[in-house]
């Protein structure tokens, strides 16, 4: 066989474990894989199936993080033409191959820049090891590495530390690192999952456009099958450390043999332009019953302070004139891309953030008197965080009726006991604490939590992101089924499109602290008027729509600082159908 | 520039605050100058001679009033008379100050240069062997009092080398470096060492965090050698707490050493401020007291530049 002809790696049955030799727990059980030159290969997998651990074997990073290969091997050809094997190669031959053959791209481009050094050094960095360039020459070398990731001002951003960047331009300053040395193969552990739908596009066609320029080989590891669509051209499905199937795209897509790969499919949600939206919306009863909650004019600015008496100099508008109402039983998703306000309106509806203007009234469905709360409960995006790992599930269900000075006694106990079979959860759950659940049976306990007090809105903010495709489908089912029961309002704030197909009867659209667009989910969704509408909605990857072309936009989101006394113009509104208007931009 | 400004602005009222605070607290004490500076012979003392010299000394008048007088001196540099010594205070402070100064730099250089080398080596071979030896090292050197690790270091000294501390009249580094040095060094590690404990426990557990973020594993990633990724990507990140430590520490050996200046009879301003407080020599303590917590808010603000220097995530405009 021509050395060309060669796959550029070959793995073979390899065994990865974790932990001491003694106790070592495997997480990978005999993967095998071929990756031909210039190939895609996406491993899709949930948390835990070795998707990430496979991939990062390749290069030994696995060592690191605690991880040994145990047996199997994983052979390299390498620029030369020779043949390595990862899994015995000494330190020299590993930190030889490191960003010069291998390059990685990780998911977190925040925290995966080093903060106290400049983006130019760091890019430098990768020419002087593998390069041998210093001074002049490894600074140019860094500024075309950045003007090939089409970052607008290279020269500039050069200077900048890691802090003063966007998302999204960190995560091109990351692929212009991983890509400085030309490497042969690129491995991209799920490189857009942290950042906005639009911005995600923005990657994808990069990484897409990069891989024609220079021929090199892919491996791109993800949960989402949408977002693979458009860039393999080979799929490994993963569970549990085996691989369950792979095989061609097209094949995997439109043949998938597995049940597996069958329900990461079908029963994972998947944007659809509006078709599978809810159609048991309570604005199909007339009359119209009274809302739930209603929003009016609502602001948040903060305020900008500087000079030397600290006076102020502007504002932060971080929501600008606000307003919306939601009915009992009905779900409004709030969607945006971070910064856009989606978020505040959120928590100054829960009254953590104090409004700077604006109206809210509250129709108390179960207000007892003497109850300070207003019955609006919330379920934040990560279940590790939002729950004290201290309180045992009993005293965490205890808290909000506490917070209403009750004393929990039977009538609470039998309740918290009813609420947790209702959102699933073993029985003698009560006495166990935070760390005995699953991320998807913790986002549950967040909810048996909210519901504690009997609201009549609860406010979703990214409910379900932080949750695996699979567990996500469950827990918006459940959603769902409590809403039809209990007769909830939910406002639910989320940047995943395909989710808010799933859950919302109306959505508003955020852009820049204002609503751009707000209507009826079907309507808004499948028929949008809006610019940023269109923009948000087109750059959702989707099975149906993979292979098409994006177009690469460098724009920035605008500047939401305003001078004082700043006053936005009054919102015009153009109506489109029963049940959905937009704003008509000045 | 202008946070530097903004910081400065509020030096003048801590330093009001702690002035009045010492100035009561001093006179709280039993007993007076005139008592301290007498001894028994104070008894022989007519009411007439001891009410002149209280006049002398200007203790005769009402609080409030000694401290009015007290305060509109400092405008013009007068930090009044120590009984004491019979010279300005500011100069009899000024005397020590060098001493004490070159002692703690000299104190947190060995530090800095044991300590974090060490917590670094522990870090990066965490809970093997070599760390915990490292760290059982660290617990001792804390857990030490300063008298008896300059004790021994003389100890071993004098009985195993037979040569002694150089002792006697202090020399100034200026005057002739090499006999400073031969006077300093034992003390600078006496002090050094339980402060280089601290920075190792520091380094090491804030080197182990970062060891575990995503920019360590990003540089490996790019093929960065193990030595540049603890030196140059890691170590950076974990400095921040070891300069917060460094400067507490630091800001307390400018108040003076009082055991280790003691033990080596070094003319430090420690031992000045105990012997005026014994001598209820008042104007001293309150000069004293008052330059030592002007020395603190300085070193704090150096302090808190230096996290701006090391972090760009650090702004002190906004703060």
């Amino acid at each position: 066989m021509a050395p060309e002809m060669k796959p550029i790696l070959s793995v073979r049955d390899l065994h990865v474990s974790f932990g001491p030799a003694a106790s070592a727990k495997e997480v990978v059980h005999g993967v095998s894989f071929d990756l031909g030159v210039g190939e895609v290969l996406a491993i899709v997998g949930e948390s835990g199936s070795g998707k990430s651990v496979t991939a990062l074997s390749t290069n030994r990073l696995i060592d690191y993080a605690g991880g040994r290969i145990t047996s199997g091997t994983i052979e390299l050809l390498r620029a030369d033409g020779s043949v390595l094997d990862v899994t015995c190669a000494g330190r020299q031959e590993l930190t030889g191959i490191r960003g010069a053959e291998i390059g990685v791209i990780f998911q977190e481009p925040m925290t995966s820049l080093n903060p106290v050094l400049t983006i130019g050094a760091q890019i430098e960095e990768s020419f002087r090891l593998h390069r041998g360039l210093t001074g002049a020459q490894a600074r140019d070398a860094a500024r075309e590495a950045l003007e090939r990731v089409r970052i607008p001002d290279a020269e500039r951003r050069l200077k900048a530390t890691p802090n003063e960047l966007s998302g999204g331009m960190l995560q091109r300053v990351m692929i212009a690192m991983a890509l400085a040395c030309n490497p042969r193969l690129l491995i991209a552990d799920e490189p857009t999952t942290a950042l906005d739908v639009t911005v995600q596009a923005q990657i994808m066609a990069l990484l897409a456009e990069l891989r024609r320029e220079t021929g090199m080989s892919m491996i791109f590891i993800s949960h989402d099958i949408g977002l693979v669509a458009g860039i393999a051209d080979r799929v490994i499905v993963m569970q549990d450390g085996r691989v369950v199937e792979q095989g061609d795209l097209g094949d995997i897509l439109d043949k998938p043999q597995h049940p597996y790969t069958q329900h990461l499919l079908h029963a994972v949600p998947h944007f659809s332009s509006g078709v599978a939206a809810r159609t048991d919306g309570a604005r199909m009863a007339a009359p119209l019953p009274r809302p739930t909650l209603e929003v009016d004019d609502l602001v948040v600015r903060y305020p900008l302070k500087g000079g030397w008496f600290s006076k102020p100099v502007g504002a932060v508008h971080a929501v600008d004139g606000v307003g919306f109402d939601l009915l009992p039983g009905e779900t409004l998703a709030i969607v945006g891309e971070s910064g856009s306000g989606k978020s505040t309106t959120a928590r100054a509806v829960l009254g953590l953030v104090a409004p700077t203007r604006g109206a809210f009234a509250v129709e108390a469905q179960a207000a007892r008197p003497g109850q300070s709360r207003l019955p609006v409960q919330m379920v934040f995006q990560n279940p590790y965080a939002s729950l004290n790992p201290r309180l045992s599930v009993e005293q965490i269900l205890a808290e909000p009726v506490i917070a209403t000075g009750a004393s929990p006694d039977k009538a609470v106990r039998d309740r918290m006991a009813a609420l947790l079979k209702r959102v699933g959860l073993p029985e003698d759950s009560l006495a166990r604490y935070p760390h005995q659940f699953s991320g998807g049976q913790r986002q549950r306990l967040c909810i048996a939590r909210a519901l504690m007090l009997n609201p009549s809105v609860v406010v979703l903010d990214e409910a379900v992101s932080a949750l695996d495709v699979s567990v996500q489908a469950r827990v918006l089912e459940l959603l769902v089924d409590l809403q039809h029961e209990y007769g909830l309002a939910y406002l639910f704030i989320s940047h995943d499109m395909a989710v808010v197909e799933r859950i919302a009867h109306r959505v508003a659209v955020m852009y820049a602290g204002q609503i751009v667009e707000i209507g009826d989910a079907k309507s808004v969704l499948s028929d949008p008027q809006h610019p940023y509408t269109k923009k948000l909605i087109e750059a959702v990857p989707t099975i149906d729509r993979r292979k098409q072309h994006f177009e690469l936009d460098t724009r920035q989101v605008p500047s939401l600082v305003r001078p004082v006394g700043y006053e936005p113009p009054a919102a015009t509104w153009m109506q489109y159908g029963a049940d959905h208007k937009v704003r008509a931009d000045a | 520039m202008s946070y530097v400004i903004r910081r400065l602005r509020a030096f003048p009222l801590v330093l009001i605050g702690v002035s009045i605070i010492v100035f009561i607290a001093i006179r709280l004490v039993p007993g007076d100058s005139i008592t301290a500076m007498l001894g028994t012979e104070a008894g022989l003392l007519t009411p007439q001679q001891r009410d002149s010299l209280a006049v002398y000394f200007g203790i005769d008048q009402p609080w409030p009033v000694q401290y009015w007088r007290w305060f509109t001196g400092l405008f013009s540099g007068d930090l009044g008379i120590s009984v004491t010594y019979g010279k300005p205070v500011l100069s009899v402070i000024l005397e020590r100050f060098p001493l004490t100064l070159e002692l703690a730099l000299l104190a947190m250089l060995i530090a800095l240069s044991i300590g974090v080398p060490a917590g670094v080596f522990a870090a990066t071979r965490n809970e093997r062997p070599a760390d915990l030896g490292v760290r059982i090292a660290a617990m001792i050197g804390q857990s030490t009092p300063s008298f008896v690790v300059g004790l021994v270091i003389i100890y071993i000294l004098s009985a195993g080398f037979g040569v002694l501390p150089t002792m006697g009249a202090f020399t100034p580094f200026w005057q002739d470096p090499l006999q400073n040095l031969g006077q300093m060094i034992l003390p600078a590690i006496t002090l050094g060492c339980a402060f280089a404990s601290s920075v190792t426990r520091v380094t090491r557990s804030a080197m182990l965090d970062v060891l575990s973020d995503d920019y360590v594993r990003t540089a490996r990633s790019k093929g960065a050698s193990e030595r540049s990724v603890i030196w140059r990507h890691a170590l950076p990140n974990a400095l921040v707490p070891v300069v917060t430590l460094s400067g507490i520490e630091f800001g307390y050996l400018l108040g003076g050493a009082v055991i280790v200046e003691q033990i080596y009879a070094l003319p430090g301003l420690g031992r000045m401020v105990l012997e005026a407080i014994l001598q209820r020599d008042y104007a001293l303590v309150q000069g004293a007291v008052l330059f030592i917590a002007l020395n603190f808010m300085i070193v704090n603000l150096l302090v808190d530049l230096a996290y701006a220097a090391l972090d760009p995530r650090i702004r002190l405009e906004g703060r």
